[in-house]
């Protein structure tokens, strides 16, 4: 996943050079939105927002968020400024603010952040049930994010969500003999190894790639029905599903390009686009970057998406890595904040925010299912309900700094690949893991 | 008579004006000594000891970022003990600093030796040894992430594309010892510059006549460098070894840029571990601990250089005067 959609390439693709702003106007009108009468909110008179968010990935991001906020401070007179800061840092920049009681009034910062400071924010049930009314509801993930654990009551507002599905090369799969890949382990195996016979393999990140490593060990793992921590938070990965899903790997291992061991987050994207790998996983931005190039434009057009496959669990074993907004108890403001996050997800902004970053954040309303990003190109139609999927980060504990934590220490990617280099056996590998997750969920 | 030269006596002794007190307390040494310190002693409390004090006290709690910690006194370390990870750390910490310094001296040496000729275009040379060091290491290391990289890298395509000599591409960073030897020979490149340079500056404080005296003896190359040119370099090479040992041992960027520590973990140096616990991994004691933890090599390797490579018997065969 690396920063490759550029805001020329977004308002090419959306409008042809005109303001993606302006023709997302339009499209915002598709999205049916219910009257849900006046917010029950309203911002104080004088006041002012500080609003800090991670930097882009694709440049529309930024630059439509910016628009937004933009109209925002002119609609409702509110002083309204928005820092933007790396992926790395936010999470400390927001521990910061919630230890020391000032700083920025809105954090949009990563899914568990609300749930780690959950006596450092306000409740926003009201905002949540407000704009769940409007757009016909939220997806799983919006509420698994949103709402305080065993509770109804919000204390996050999820913007987005950004998954990894497949992505691979039309001719190749034809050339395997395959019409659609396999949707269980025995097809999809045999498929990687079909792909590896006429020299076009598969590959897969198992370096420590924090967005398509995590994204590809979590799979193999939730496929066969195994799983991280129990409900109650307690480690078990070390069960024989996992044992199972690694001696798996082993056989689809062998399949895979060479070189899957060092491979970080950009790796599969450049493999990918030199055709050296013809099947993986990644966010939607890579697709874009190749339609884009005019060297690689053959590539996007023998490009497909599609589900993981779902092995035993009979849905997409993928989470989505979510945008989670909430508001410090410290702010003085906050129904002004409440009042911005409204404003944000109101189609007029959101749906050119969408539809701008061409499908890389999958949305939380589910109303929003209905904007004309998803119908602008069907190969990218399996983004759509990136936030539906039943499988987070962590799952199936609760939602807590621990889950972070393990995929920012590949717990799960080392445990697979130290099996998939012949490192450790898959009973070690599992031990392993347990051990270090054990040090994280004490 | 005496009257006289007692009533001109006060007429003649010299009046001295006292000055005012800021200038006496100015005078004060105690005071000079206390003002003219404390602006070095601040800075040096707030940007070094600090931050120090802070990590080796970060090591003993239990802190994460997002919740202030509690005195755990050595649990992090009683965990570290018990840690693989942490031990292959060490491990490889002390391997890549042992292996990288002896060939960054090895070659740096042989370089400085070639330099100290007269070759023509000496000066531009010697410019360009040195653009190694001088490229920001960040740059370099992503240079070296391409050239490593399993699918792109320039010296599979020319073994394998070019040359034909080879059927599949090398395998740089996917393996643990593969991984390992790239890194080092990335360190090396990047400090051999450095050491070069360094002990080029030493070659040219020895004096040509202690060469000429020995060419008139009838020595032959290798005696004027093993008992000239060695052991006058000896101090300025105790010193730079000092420094290399330091910055190969604490060195980040190169590793975290190549492989984050991969593949499964076998090229983490104590630093990047620590980073890599601390701040990604949320673990902020953890991480102090790791820090901490390289403290006593750092000592070690500083007093291994100053005491015995700067003592005089090593220098020259005579007793420890």
């Amino acid at each position: 996943m690396a920063n490759i959609i550029t805001r020329r390439d977004a308002l090419r693709l959306t409008a042809g050079g005109a303001a993606a702003l302006a023709l997302a106007g339009e499209a915002g009108a598709q999205v049916p939105r219910t009257d849900a009468g006046a917010p029950p909110f309203n911002p104080e008179k004088g006041a002012s927002l500080r609003i800090l968010r991670p930097a882009r990935f694709v440049e529309p991001d930024e630059t439509i968020f910016r628009a937004n906020v933009a109209k925002f401070q002119e609609t409702t007179g509110i002083q309204t400024r928005v820092d933007f800061v790396g992926w790395e840092d936010i999470r400390q920049q927001s521990a910061v603010a919630a230890n020391t009681g000032t700083g920025p009034d809105i954090v949009l910062g990563w899914a568990e952040d609300p749930h780690v400071y959950v006596d450092k924010v306000i409740e926003v049930t009201d905002v949540a049930e407000y704009l769940g009314r409007r757009y016909g509801g939220w997806t799983f993930l919006g509420e698994k994010y949103g709402k305080k654990a065993g509770t109804n009551n919000w204390i996050g507002i999820p913007f987005g969500g950004s998954t990894g599905p497949l992505v691979y090369r039309k001719s190749a799969l034809k050339e395997a003999g395959f019409e659609t890949i396999p949707n269980d382990h025995a097809g999809f195996l045999k498929c990687c190894q079909e792909f590896k016979r006429i020299n076009k393999p598969a590959g897969f990140a198992l370096g420590n790639a924090v967005g398509d490593g995590n994204g590809f060990a979590n799979w193999l793992i939730w496929s066969h029905g195994g799983y991280l921590v129990d409900e109650a938070g307690k480690v078990a990965i070390n069960s024989k599903e996992t044992i199972q899903a690694l001696t798996y790997l082993k056989d689809l291992y062998a399949t895979f390009v060479p070189g899957t061991l060092a491979w970080l987050d950009p790796s599969n994207n450049r493999a990918y686009a030199a055709s050296e790998c013809w099947l993986t996983a990644n966010g939607v931005s890579m697709y874009f970057a190749l339609k884009n190039d005019p060297g690689t434009r053959a590539v996007a057009e023998d490009t497909e998406h599609q589900f993981l496959p779902f092995g035993v669990v009979g849905k997409p074993p993928q989470a989505s890595l979510i945008i989670n907004a909430m508001v410090f108890r410290h702010t003085k403001f906050p129904g002004a904040a409440k009042s911005f996050i409204r404003f944000m997800l109101e189609s007029e902004q959101y749906d050119p925010w969408l539809t701008g970053c061409l499908g890389y954040w999958s949305h939380t309303l589910r109303a929003y299912s209905k904007s004309a990003v998803w119908s602008s190109d069907p190969k990218i139609a399996v983004y759509r309900n990136g936030t539906e999927n039943e499988f987070w980060s962590g799952y199936k504990g609760p939602i807590t700094h621990a889950a972070g934590t393990v995929a920012a220490e590949y717990v799960m990617v080392q445990m697979c690949a130290s099996v998939a280099s012949g490192q450790a056996t898959p009973e070690e590998a599992a031990r392993e893991a347990e051990r270090r997750a054990r040090r994280h969920y004490r | 008579m005496a009257t006289t030269t007692q009533t001109a006596a006060p007429h003649w002794a010299h009046v001295r004006v006292q000055p005012n007190w800021l200038v006496r307390l100015f005078d004060w040494k105690p005071l000079l000594i206390v003002v003219c310190l404390l602006p070095a002693v601040g800075l040096l409390m707030v940007f070094l000891t600090y931050p120090l004090g802070l990590g080796i006290w970060l090591a003993f709690t239990d802190t994460t970022i997002g919740k202030s910690g509690q005195w755990v006194g050595l649990e992090n370390f009683e965990y570290l003990m018990g840690d693989p990870q942490f031990w292959q750390a060490v491990f490889y910490s002390v391997f890549y600093t042992t292996v990288a310094t002896v060939g960054k001296f090895g070659l740096g040496l042989w370089l400085a030796l070639l330099l100290n000729n007269h070759v023509p275009f000496k000066t531009i040379l010697r410019a360009i040894i040195l653009l190694p060091w001088i490229t920001p290491t960040v740059l370099s290391a992503i240079a070296f992430w391409w050239i490593y990289d399993p699918q792109f890298s320039i010296i599979s395509y020319v073994f394998v594309d070019a040359l034909g000599v080879r059927d599949t591409y090398f395998d740089f960073l996917g393996s643990a010892w593969p991984a390992r030897w790239s890194l080092i020979a990335a360190n090396i490149w990047r400090g051999i510059p450095f050491v070069a340079i360094s002990l080029l500056a030493g070659l040219q404080t020895i004096s040509p006549s202690l060469y000429e005296a020995a060419l008139l003896d009838g020595s032959t190359a290798w005696q004027r460098f093993r008992y000239i040119t060695f052991p006058l370099l000896l101090p300025i090479l105790a010193i730079v070894m000092t420094f290399s040992i330091i910055f190969t041992f604490t060195d980040f960027q190169l590793v975290y840029a190549i492989t984050r520590g991969g593949p499964v973990n076998s090229t983490h140096l104590m630093a990047t571990l620590a980073f890599q616990r601390g701040i990604p991994g949320g673990a902020l004691a953890e991480g102090a601990a790791i820090a901490v933890a390289m403290i006593p090599f750092l000592v070690f390797a500083t007093l291994f250089s100053y005491f015995a490579l700067a003592r005089r018997k090593w220098q020259q065969g005579e007793g420890n005067d």
